[in-house]
């Protein structure tokens, strides 16, 4: 298939090089990390720059696992302050106290993986209707949501902050995760999606006397799956780096993103710069495994990743 | 799906489908009015008054003033000028690289296609609070590896504070945001050029077409819709540029790299004006609104 | 399946919504008892208490040991006050005396601790018990009428400076000093030496004259051209560059009644505009303090003039020096320097719960009342106790350095960073020495307009 392989022009060698010495300027920074988590206090901090790690050490990790703690899963059940006798969150928890670092970890992971089901399921029904129904108030809601899309979260910073008072959810993880879902991106991708399906399959499932659930679940989601596939990932990406709102809302050691954990990990006049490679590249590490296992099915997930204009 | 089936419906269909558009949208509808319309109304209502932190502190209406100060405040509208700028260089700039970089690699065996395509995609995984620290070591004025480096070849005559210097910071910051946002188009132009029907690019070759004719009449049209996503995430990632800046200048020097974004922050939780920082939020609402507004609308005429 | 959960979180949040709306910001239903139920011993909850009062008023208990409550205690990384181990330690032993107090501890730091602390107040949420200095607790929050006056736990023997410190005009006391230092500068030893600079200096008083640090900057320039620099990048460190600029010629920052703002006054114009003159000193708008003294103890600056004596016992810093790291006090021209002090001690928030207040109040004493347990309080905090007490750091490693950076500590300045407005004029302070640093402004206009931006702020806090 790659019919042109043997056709090698000068242009191509000369952009070839030049994209390989760029493939090295964007891997240096996690190069960096990954080494300079295994540096000694000294070779981080030393004005000569040491290209590779003269003498390993472990002591940042250490560092890292000793530094807090926290129990490793714990999750808060979201307004369950109104049915407890306590009137607090109730909270499921298990797992041992362990190295707080490794709680982050989790954290993100499941902020992320939430955030991302909740999003895609919720964005490719809305994108489906939006699309293939015609109902009142349809043209506006589309508009709304054509403007709203690009809309950063900074702009409703202090409002949002209040409404999670309000509804009991800061310093829990869901204060993070529900503006995202809220975010109306997906929706537009979903719709632009869903305009693709034919209307007679529709109408034919329709006779066939499947109902509305039916249809989507087993004729629409099929047909859209590939632009899911590309919400999926772009949501988890956002969510994983989405260190604003983690940082207006979360504060306890237990419920911190590895992101902002390793932020926080800042002394009044002094930054370990040992301590935030190790924990950068603790969090670097799994998600770059994820991508590169599912490396093959994310592309083509998005392959046919046709939006429409 | 015609306008002359919709007119056939009867009138139990149309209900019909109201409301099963409505339960289908319930969710996320949902999600969308209570965490981002509601807000956004609460940000215009305060906009309006003269809010601050405080325990006892009153709020009091002051109409339209906050807006008025808005536009008269240099630091405002140097964030505006900025944003536009970080805006208006990467999305261009990141569109036009991935594509260069992935037409170069995507014919390429398929496992140095997939190791490039890993690599680009690393800033993106590793986070943008780590990818901060590395580079701000890289730019550091006395030792950091681009001046060492520089230096070393005789490209720089000598150290240059990358970011501490207003000629330079602000570029710093879109190299550093540029980085982190190539990944993802790469991925999907790649896969884009590699659905392009192979057909129709040797019916043109053998026709004589030239390269560059195949591409733009033949591949060009077919990506066409991967560029317009392209865009738009590009967009969306530009305007959330707020970890970089708040971790290596804070908007300095000079305000040289204040963004909205980061000076609503900082009027927020330095300056405690809230009914100010809201009116920015409204404007720069606004400003997005109407930007997404007019994208929109070209991808459609296209 | 994901509809249908979505559904079912959507619908419940419908509930909530309108319960919590309807409901006043969170109030819940009083449960009739809450006995030590919300003290499970395996899980630790977070302090996700919602805005409102959900302990029921205990009796305003004098048998301390009885009261129930479940508090959340903030710290600042100050010495080892971030430190999970040192904290636990300090907990527990309150917790042998008051068990049903249970206390959670949120890790701040300097980067955006006061960002999460503003949140959290916004939304209702704030921490019971707060370990930070009076900037922030007296000239912010505590001046935004957030905290509790703490006037009647101030225990006997605490020196009245540092307690004036802690008070605001009103005479309220927002924080309870524990500990205090003062900010100093460290110097590069073995470069000093070589360049013959040593001579400028006072070693047995740690002091030089103005005239004479002139002179050594520009003797150790000669061999090393990056001696030191004005940072202002920001976020953290302005007590060196202050203390630098108000000693050289003896300006002063703001009036003795600390409220309005004096930094535009000729003696710290001088002093500016010698900084910048002077060759081996720049501005720097890209670092902050933490970077200054990495660049200090990594060998590339001769001195650091945001030093102290927990930046010199650090792993990651003073102790990583290949060289003699010699404290200093700040050059003045009368030889009496002032430096700038810290004090760090508790502040406790009003959640509108007195039972709370109650609990942090009893933490707070418990802490500071006795002096065994003072001792263990104002060694994790690696600085020296506010108030007399024997034998501190006795017999410990620490001892010899904390005797030595200890002989600076009667310099100690004015505390005016109680100053109204203080946050913002922070944010002014650097602004304008990016200004100046970079040339946009002659150094009379930028401070000038840092007098005008901070007095309009302490203005506007009045």
């Amino acid at each position: 298939m790659r019919s042109n392989v043997e056709h090698t022009t000068p242009y191509k060698v000369i952009s070839v090089i030049l994209i390989i010495i760029l493939a090295i300027l964007f891997a240096f920074p996690l190069y960096w990390i990954i080494t300079g988590a295994f540096k000694t206090p000294a070779a981080v901090m030393a004005a000569e720059p040491e290209w590779f790690p003269s003498e390993w050490t472990l002591r940042n990790f250490e560092t890292l696992f000793s530094k807090r703690s926290a129990p490793l899963w714990e999750l808060a059940i979201p307004f369950s302050d109104h049915f407890t006798e306590t009137g607090k969150l109730a909270y499921f928890s298990v797992g041992p106290k362990l190295p707080a670092a490794l709680r982050w970890l989790v954290n993100t992971v499941f902020m992320a993986v939430v955030a991302m089901l909740l999003t895609c399921g919720t964005a490719a029904m809305a994108g489906y209707a939006l699309a293939k129904k015609r109902f009142i108030g349809r043209g506006i809601l589309f508009s709304l949501i054509v403007c709203a899309m690009a809309l950063p979260k900074q702009v409703i910073l202090l409002p949002l902050l209040r409404e999670m008072s309000a509804l009991g959810l800061t310093d829990t993880l869901w204060s993070v995760i529900f503006p995202i879902v809220g975010w109306p991106f997906g929706v537009f991708l979903m719709k632009q999606f869903a305009e693709g399906i034919p209307g007679e399959i529709l109408e034919a499932a329709r006779i066939d006397g499947a109902g509305e659930i039916k249809t989507f679940i087993t004729v629409v989601f099929p047909m859209i799956k590939p632009g899911v596939g590309a919400l999926a990932i772009f949501t988890f990406i956002n969510s994983w780096n989405d260190y604003f709102m983690q940082l207006i809302m979360l504060t306890n050691t237990n419920t911190l993103t590895i992101s902002l954990g390793i932020a926080k990990m800042q002394g009044e006049n002094a930054t370990d710069y040992g301590l935030l490679m190790a924990g950068a590249a603790l969090a670097a590490i799994p998600i770059i495994c994820v991508f590169l296992a599912f490396q093959k099915y994310f592309t083509k997930g998005i392959t046919m990743g046709a939006v429409k204009g | 799906m015609g306008k002359k089936k919709s007119e056939s419906m009867s009138r139990a269909l149309v209900r019909q489908e109201t409301i099963s558009g409505y339960l289908f949208l319930l969710p996320s509808l949902f999600f969308f009015v209570v965490f981002v319309i509601y807000p956004m109304v609460m940000c215009v209502f305060t906009s309006l008054f003269d809010s601050t932190m405080g325990k006892d502190t009153q709020d009091t209406f002051i109409g339209l003033k906050n807006y008025i100060d808005l536009f008269q405040d240099d630091v405002f509208l140097k964030g505006l000028l900025n944003t536009i700028i970080i805006v208006v260089v990467s999305v261009p700039t990141v569109c036009a690289f991935s594509l260069w970089v992935a037409s170069c690699i995507y014919q390429i065996q398929d496992w140095a296609c997939s190791v490039f395509r890993c690599i680009f995609y690393l800033p993106v995984v590793t986070g943008s609070v780590a990818v901060a620290v590395v580079w701000k070591w890289m730019f550091n004025g006395y030792y950091g590896l681009i001046n060492t480096t520089g230096t070393g070849l005789g490209i720089l005559k000598e150290n240059i504070n990358w970011l501490g210097d207003t000629r330079f910071a602000l570029g710093c910051i879109i190299l550093i945001l540029f980085t982190t946002s190539v990944g993802q188009p790469i991925v999907l132009y790649v896969s884009a050029l590699g659905n392009v029907d192979q057909s129709l690019v040797e019916a043109a070759e053998v026709d004589g077409a030239t390269k560059l004719q195949v591409f733009w009449k033949i591949k060009w049209p077919q990506i066409m819709p991967t560029t317009l996503y392209i865009l738009v995430i590009t967009t969306i990632n530009s305007f959330q540029c707020f970890a970089l800046i708040q971790l290596l200048t804070s908007g300095g020097p000079e305000n040289s790299t204040m963004t909205i974004m980061f000076y609503i922050y900082h009027t927020c939780f330095k300056l405690f004006k809230y009914g100010y920082a809201n009116a920015m939020g409204v404007v720069l609402a606004l400003f997005i609104a109407v930007l997404s507004a007019v994208q929109f609308k070209l991808a459609k005429s296209e | 399946m994901k509809r249908i959960l979505a559904l079912l979180l959507a619908s419940l949040m419908c509930v909530s919504m309108l319960a919590a709306c309807g409901g006043n910001g969170g109030t819940n239903e009083p449960p009739a008892s809450n006995p030590p139920a919300s003290n499970p011993p395996a899980s630790n909850p977070p302090a996700t208490q919602p805005a409102g009062d959900d302990v029921p008023d205990a009796p305003p208990a004098d048998s301390g040991s009885d009261l129930t409550a479940s508090l959340t205690l903030a710290t600042y990384p100050v010495g080892k006050m971030t430190d999970e181990a040192v904290i636990n330690e300090l907990i527990a032993d309150f917790n042998a005396v008051y068990p049903n107090i249970e206390i959670t501890v949120q890790y701040l730091d300097y980067t955006s601790g006061d960002d999460t602390v503003n949140a959290a107040i916004e939304s209702g949420n704030a921490p019971d018990l707060i370990f930070e200095g009076p900037e922030r607790l007296v000239a912010n929050w505590g001046a935004k009428g957030y905290l509790v006056d703490l006037k009647d736990l101030v225990p006997a023997g605490t020196y009245d400076v540092t307690v004036s410190s802690c008070t605001n005009d009103a005479g309220a006391v927002y924080e309870l000093p524990v500990c205090q230092t003062a900010h100093c500068m460290g110097i590069n030893k073995d470069l000093f030496t070589e360049a013959g600079a040593m001579q400028y200096i006072d070693e047995e008083n740690h002091t030089w004259t103005t005239e004479n640090f002139i002179k050594a900057v520009e003797a150790v320039a000669a061999i090393h051209p990056k001696v030191g620099v004005v940072f202002c990048g920001g976020q953290g460190g302005d007590q060196g560059n202050r203390a630098l600029v108000t000693n050289m010629y003896g300006g002063t920052y703001t009036n003795p009644e600390h409220t309005r703002y004096t930094a535009n006054c000729e003696e710290n114009v001088k002093a500016l505009q010698t900084l910048k003159d002077l060759n081996g000193i720049d501005f720097d708008p890209a670092i902050v303090g933490g970077d200054e003294i990495q660049l200090f103890c990594n060998g590339t600056l001769a001195m650091a003039t945001c030093w102290n004596v927990s930046a010199a016992q650090s792993d990651t810093q003073g102790k990583l020096a290949n060289f003699e790291i010699f404290p200093m006090a700040f050059p003045t021209e009368s030889g009496d320097p002032l430096l700038q002090g810290g004090i760090w001690g508790f502040g406790v928030f009003d959640n509108g719960d007195a039972n709370r207040v109650e609990a942090a109040k009893a933490f707070i004493k418990f802490m500071t009342e006795d002096d065994a347990q003072y001792t263990k309080i104002v060694e994790a905090t690696n600085f020296w106790p506010t108030r007399e007490v024997e034998g501190v750091y006795a017999g410990t490693d620490n001892e010899a350095i904390m005797t030595e950076y200890g002989k600076l500590v009667p310099f100690m300045g004015d505390y005016y960073q109680i100053t109204l407005g203080w946050a913002e004029a922070r944010t002014a302070w650097w602004n304008e020495l990016q200004n100046i640093g970079s040339g946009a402004k002659d150094v009379q206009t930028a401070l000038d307009d840092f007098v005008a931006t901070a007095n309009a702020a302490a203005e506007a806090a009045e």
